[in-house]
């Protein structure tokens, strides 16, 4: 996983409420057995104006003009402005793999849901969770400035517009420290292996029926 | 000191250690695996050379990619048309047999999906941590269990140390008292709930599904209810266990038998909230307010009674949700203010983890008997859940029941619910389907998907539109 430590990129706007796993990326793409390469795929029924199909060149598809992502003032996007409830629906971390994939590495919304929540740690994207009407700001402020950039400082826990202004934002002490260290959870956790051994074998007296062969 | 909920019982249980952090170490007790989800998670226990921790905690079974048709299926993994598709389900075969997990392969009767399968086997147990990388494992909460959905690194995760990092989720109780009127069904419950709480109502919580109207439904009905709890929000939806719980569990292949049984059926006993427990949430719902559901628009909040009207976006006082509203009915075809029974079908689709069951087939065989499919309706198809649901319908003629009325009888698969296999709709069709997301495209690109119970799709086959299946059960 990519360390993330002080972001400052363009930002740009997924501007409805809602937005569900299927639409960051639909169904035919999860069909990949790799973990990368889902970029030219992000939000693809929102993006262009035939049906995608796993493996095709996007690079001659029809855009959607009225996309946002698809206009020239938003290329190169790193941060995400969006709505309520983002990333709801199914749990396929394919998501922010597209999202990753194509250059976004943090998502600012008024809430999100929780398993894409989730899944965002696991791949170097930071979840920033700010209050409605300060989102709406930010979204106001992109809108009237093209170019609008906004710096993430994970280590001060700060979102800085281009006025200077810094807002402040929550993160959970482990998830922040394996994002600037870019570290793999699962090493961490074996680190607990004695303590995961030792609980076993007690829950395995307790609740014997949960450990009884399947073969 | 207050008693504790359901769900702080599971996760007292499970705990591990808690962290310095807040978070806490969750032991998972069975892992439910599928061919999308698990490929990248095997890829990297490969790379980093580690080993599953507990090879018996793991069961898989493809299913999302699976062909229901039933030419296609009967020669196998090989006979999948699709390559991408057949690669993705070849490789959950291989990784299953490279690191000795027990999977249920294609063609093996007892393949299903995942979350018809974990239950009717007895792997879901009372009491078990239930995780899989899908959202809808919220189903086994219907036995008295914690489960949830996770993605691909937590299920990597889950293999290699048969745990997750857990933040402990708030307690939310949606308590349903009274009694559901005839043509009711679980369905139209758990839509009626999402349409109160709204799909983000549940987030951060573990919602217990409790009340007189939980504690009269079956397993399977339990089970529908418990799946659409992620629709509203909340990774974990759950049923306390009662006696309707044990006699389900008991005698199922995987179930304990003997002095195992006895001991386990006296820790389950246990598994209910306590009288005193605190809810940091209570939503009172009355049964006689329920009537049969239908989606209208693109999230599962967007849901009316058969007998309303799709509604007007300005009736929506918060400017996101009007917005929504407007963008949902454009992409739905829909008119404000025009009755829902007025809304034509092109497609019916019976199936998915939320409705694939026995019971289900039962509801949606007794309004289509000695019937026909509307000329109108281009294809209803009936997918089981599992090849046990199958044999079992077929053993009941339910299969003859649905062929004789024009519908086609499919094999176990996800089928027309994501569209992950050749089933789904076509830019523009209206489809009445079980299963459990409205979302745009999931059906198929541009398609538009109306959610509904059982009975209601079998009545909308019939009638070529929705239909109020009330009045057929007052008839």
């Amino acid at each position: 996983m990519k360390p993330f430590t002080v972001l400052k990129g363009i930002a740009a706007p997924m501007d409805r409420a809602n937005v569900d796993t299927d639409m960051i990326i639909p169904k035919q793409f999860l069909k990949s057995i790799k973990r990368s390469g889902f970029g030219p795929n992000l939000f693809d029924e929102l993006r262009y104006l035939d049906e995608g199909q796993p493996g095709q060149d996007c690079s001659n598809r029809p855009l959607n003009p009225e996309f946002p992502l698809n206009f020239p003032r938003y290329q190169g996007a790193s941060v995400l402005l969006a709505r309520e409830n983002f990333g709801c629906g199914s749990s396929r971390e394919h998501a922010p793999w597209a999202l990753e994939d194509y250059g976004f590495r943090c998502v600012i919304a008024p809430s999100f849901a929780d398993i894409f929540f989730n899944n965002c740690f696991k791949n170097g994207i930071v979840p920033i969770v700010l209050d409605a009407n300060t989102v709406d700001q930010l979204f106001q402020q992109m809108y009237a400035s093209e170019g609008y950039q906004l710096t993430i400082d994970l280590p001060a826990q700060q979102v800085i517009t281009p006025d200077g202004e810094k807002i402040a934002f929550e993160i959970g002490a482990f998830n922040k420290h394996c994002l600037i260290n870019g570290l793999d959870d699962i090493g961490i956790t074996l680190q607990d292996e004695g303590e995961i051994r030792s609980f076993e074998e007690r829950y395995r007296q307790q609740a014997p029926w949960v450990f009884q062969p399947l073969q | 000191m207050a008693g504790k909920t359901l769900y702080d019982k599971l996760w007292d249980a499970h705990l591990v250690k808690m962290r310095d952090d807040g978070t806490g170490l969750i032991y998972i007790d069975r892992h439910l695996l599928h061919e999308v989800t698990s490929p990248q998670a095997f890829e990297g226990l490969r790379l980093a050379g580690r080993q599953p921790w507990r090879i018996d905690a793991n069961i898989a079974t493809p299913d999302h990619n699976v062909p229901s048709a039933v030419a296609e299926r009967s020669a196998g993994v090989d006979g999948i048309a699709d390559e991408v598709s057949r690669i993705q389900v070849i490789t959950l075969d291989e990784n299953c047999e490279h690191f000795g997990i027990k999977e249920f392969k294609i063609n093996d009767v007892n393949q299903g999906i995942v979350h018809v399968v974990g239950p009717e086997q007895g792997l879901t147990l009372p009491g078990m941590t239930v995780v899989c990388g899908d959202s809808h494992t919220a189903t086994h909460g219907a036995f008295g269990a914690l489960a949830h959905g996770i993605g691909t690194s937590e299920v990597e995760h889950v293999l290699a140390t048969q745990c997750l990092i857990q933040k402990k989720s708030k307690n939310m109780l949606i308590k349903v008292d009274g009694k559901l009127g005839a043509g009711v069904t679980p369905k139209d419950v758990v839509l009626h709930i999402i349409g109160v709480i709204g799909t983000a109502g549940g987030t951060g919580f573990a919602i217990e599904f409790g009340g007189e109207v939980f504690r009269n439904m079956s397993m399977e009905g339990r089970m529908t209810v418990c799946n659409m709890a992620i629709e509203g929000g909340a990774r974990v939806g759950m049923v306390a266990v009662d006696r309707t719980t044990i006699e389900y569990v008991k005698g199922r292949p995987f179930s304990p038998k003997g002095e195992l049984w006895d001991k386990a059926v006296a820790y389950w006993n246990t598994l209910h909230s306590d009288a005193d427990a605190h809810f940091d949430r209570v939503i009172d719902i009355h049964a006689a307010d329920i009537k049969p559901q239908v989606s209208w628009g693109t999230s599962p909040e967007m849901v009316v009674p058969v007998d309303a009207a799709v509604p007007t976006p300005a009736s929506f006082d918060d400017d996101v949700k009007r917005r929504a509203a407007e963008r949902a009915l454009e992409y739905m075809g829909l008119q404000a203010g025009q009755p829902i029974t007025s809304i034509k079908l092109d497609r019916v689709f019976i199936g998915s983890c939320t409705n694939s069951r026995i019971e289900d087939l039962r509801a949606a065989a007794a309004v289509v008997k000695g019937k026909k499919v509307a000329a109108s309706i281009k294809q209803a198809l009936v997918v089981p859940g599992s090849g046990q649901v199958k044999a079992q319908a077929e053993a009941e003629g339910l299969d003859q029941i649905f062929t004789a009325a024009g519908l086609e009888w499919r094999e176990p698969s996800c089928s027309m619910c994501l569209a992950m296999n050749a089933d789904k709709l076509l830019p523009g069709e209206h489809c009445a389907s079980t299963s459990n997301r409205n979302f745009e495209g999931r059906q198929g690109f541009g398609g538009r998907t109306h959610l509904v119970s059982p009975a209601m799709a079998a009545a909308a086959a019939i009638a070529g539109h929705f239909v109020d299946v009330r009045d057929l059960v007052r008839a």
